[in-house]
């Protein structure tokens, strides 16, 4: 084979893979903008929660300084920003960690979801945000009887993954995703939490916005919620990344992955448990009882219209995105809860994917 | 060359209720085995059983001369389940993206190479079906969808290919298709094992024939099993056969 003969054939498996990257028509094109767009929207994010957090670094850290310079810089830009949309709040740290914290989730719940609605378990993301609530009322009581300074969320993290871990052998045992286990564990986790707040009234003197954990509140998000979140989407889509092969062949045909020496039941473990650590930092904008949104109604909109699997993974991230900046955009200039605001612009997504797609009668199974 | 299955002495039970009943038997490389029975005769355990995914209570299974549990080379198997024409019922899939999860053995986590997409395209060539490669899977027909499976059996270049009655549902006209293919197959040196319902059609395809109800009745050739009082005994003695054609 000659050299030009080679580099020829170089180029065009090179261009080949650019327009498989790129994708071949306008539609496919428009959703790897959309992506790329996200893409850099959450780094940017992830950087301004990463300086928000750096702030506070020691001392000895040195970076503290030059964090916080950067930091102010970028309230600079957010109320040059004000000015610019006519809005009055883009100056305020507190805004942009919702949003960051918000953008991200976006992303990842989505992400998780896509394999969670396909595998007819998208209840267990309720669940797992019920769990999460008991971690929390764990968490109040652990801080008021030890005076630990650690975050509240770190607890219903742990929490909410040994609760998922615990669900996923529950299911093992019982064979199937059937509602009895999920059952069983949301209503009994939810128990558990009040049962406990309620005890640890009396002497947990700290002032804890339960209101806000139920249903989503602005001033939930701390420096720490949000550094928790961005850690955990860099975690959830590297892994996504190396394991959506598998994942993608367990959620379309177990049994055949099984026979391919797939090991399943540790796939299976993986994403369960990438849902409880989604399930945790969506809990805090969009509250306990709504946090499963964010895993299905997203996906079951992008279904409706999407063409490939890889294509209802774009879709759903795109639809993600909007929901969640289109809610919290309401949420703040009507003065209501994020967490509602957001369900209802997926909602309304999700009304018009029906109408506009030539599959209204396949609806997806939500149990 | 080692045998691709080896059953010996094998008994599996779910609870009190014993479901394959030591049963012995080997499939030969090459070999084109239809496996018969009655409806709950312990068919797909035994398939199961023989693919790795259930641990036998007594005896032994081997895969290619390993222990079937123990067996790791994935990719030497297609598997095509029961009701697998229901699979992608909802899910948003291309035929080109199920046929890729056939090289998902072979690659693990690392990125697919230009040679495995021309793998899976020659694959699909194969089974005939190319031309549907970007169609969403659960627009094709039961036939389409059975040969999209053998397609990723193929694209997974499995020299054993395990069917559990895959024609349910399907119509006759693409059943008769789709046996072809699987003769074509088992002519290129692929190890075939099917269940099947139909005597007519395990005849005319297959070269040998496992008749169980929990436990062996024959195992032979297909002269052999005609000529034996096996499917008598197996669905008791008052069943008869009744000799038909497939239009």
């Amino acid at each position: 084979m000659s050299l030009d003969t080679r580099s020829e054939e170089t180029i065009e498996r090179n261009t080949s893979r650019l327009a498989w990257f790129l994708g071949d028509t306008m539609r496919e094109r428009l959703e790897f903008v959309g992506i790329a767009a996200t893409g850099l929207f959450a780094v940017l994010m992830i950087g301004f929660v990463l300086l928000d957090w750096l702030r506070f670094a020691p001392e000895w850290a040195v970076v503290g300084p030059y964090a916080t310079l950067a930091f102010e810089q970028f309230l600079i830009v957010g109320a040059y920003m004000d000015v610019y949309l006519g809005t009055s709040v883009l100056r305020y740290a507190f805004i942009w960690r919702m949003i960051a914290t918000g953008v991200l989730i976006g992303i990842v719940a989505p992400l998780v979801g896509t394999y969670l609605v396909h595998r007819q378990m998208a209840l267990i993301g309720e669940t797992l945000a019920h769990t999460a609530f008991a971690g929390v009322a764990i968490g109040v009581l652990f801080i008021a009887a030890t005076g630990w300074h650690g975050s509240l969320l770190f607890v219903a993290l742990v929490v909410s993954v040994l609760g998922a871990i615990g669900l996923q052998r529950l299911t093992e045992r019982t064979n199937s995703y059937g509602d009895v286990p999920i059952a069983i564990i949301l209503s009994g986790s939810f128990a558990v939490g009040t049962l406990l707040i309620s005890w640890g009234r009396d002497f947990a003197a700290m002032a804890i916005d339960i209101e806000g954990f139920l249903f989503g509140n602005l001033s939930i998000v701390t420096i720490e919620g949000a550094l928790m979140v961005a850690l955990l989407t860099v975690a959830v889509v590297a892994v996504v990344a190396v394991t959506y092969k598998q994942l993608l062949f367990i959620t379309f045909d177990e049994q055949a992955a099984r026979v391919a020496r797939l090991n399943v039941d540790r796939y299976n473990t993986l994403l369960i448990v990438m849902t409880a650590v989604v399930v945790v930092g969506a809990m805090q904008i969009l509250g306990v009882i709504l946090v499963a949104a964010m895993l299905v109604i997203p996906v079951a909109t992008a279904s409706q219209v999407a063409r490939s699997f890889r294509e209802t993974l774009y879709l759903s991230i795109l639809v993600g995105q909007i929901a969640v900046l289109g809610g919290l955009a309401f949420a703040i200039s009507a003065d209501l809860p994020p967490g509602g605001s957001i369900v209802v612009v997926a909602i309304v997504f999700y009304l018009f994917a029906i109408a506009v797609s030539d599959r209204s009668g396949s609806a997806i199974s939500m149990h | 060359m080692k045998p691709a299955v080896t059953v010996d002495d094998v008994t599996f039970a779910y609870g009190e209720k014993t479901a394959v009943e030591e049963i012995s038997l080997s499939v030969e490389q090459g070999d084109f085995l239809g496996l018969i029975g009655p409806n709950g005769s312990g068919k797909t355990t035994l398939l199961h059983l023989m693919l790795g995914l259930q641990q036998p209570d007594s005896g032994s299974v081997e895969l290619f001369g390993e222990p079937a549990q123990e067996f790791e080379d994935g990719e030497r198997i297609g598997y095509v389940a029961q009701r697998s024409t229901d699979r992608g019922g909802t899910m948003p899939i291309t035929v080109r993206e199920a046929v890729t999860m056939g090289r998902f053995a072979h690659v693990g986590h690392s990125r697919l190479r230009e040679a495995d997409y021309e793998i899976v395209d020659d694959a699909l060539r194969t089974v005939d079906i190319a031309d549907l490669a970007e169609r969403r899977i659960n627009q094709l027909s039961g036939g389409q969808r059975q040969r999209a499976f053998i397609a990723r059996a193929l694209a997974s270049e499995a020299d054993l290919l395990a069917l559990d009655e895959p024609t349910v549902g399907v119509d006759a006209q693409s059943r008769d298709q789709f046996y072809g293919l699987l003769d074509d197959l088992n002519r290129k040196g692929i190890t075939i094992i099917l269940i099947e319902h139909d005597i007519d059609v395990l005849t005319k395809h297959v070269n040998k024939i496992a008749c169980i109800n929990t436990k062996l009745y024959h195992h032979g050739d297909t002269v052999s099993f005609l000529e034996s009082d096996a499917l008598a005994e197996a669905y008791g003695a008052a069943h008869g056969v009744v000799e038909h054609d497939h239009p």
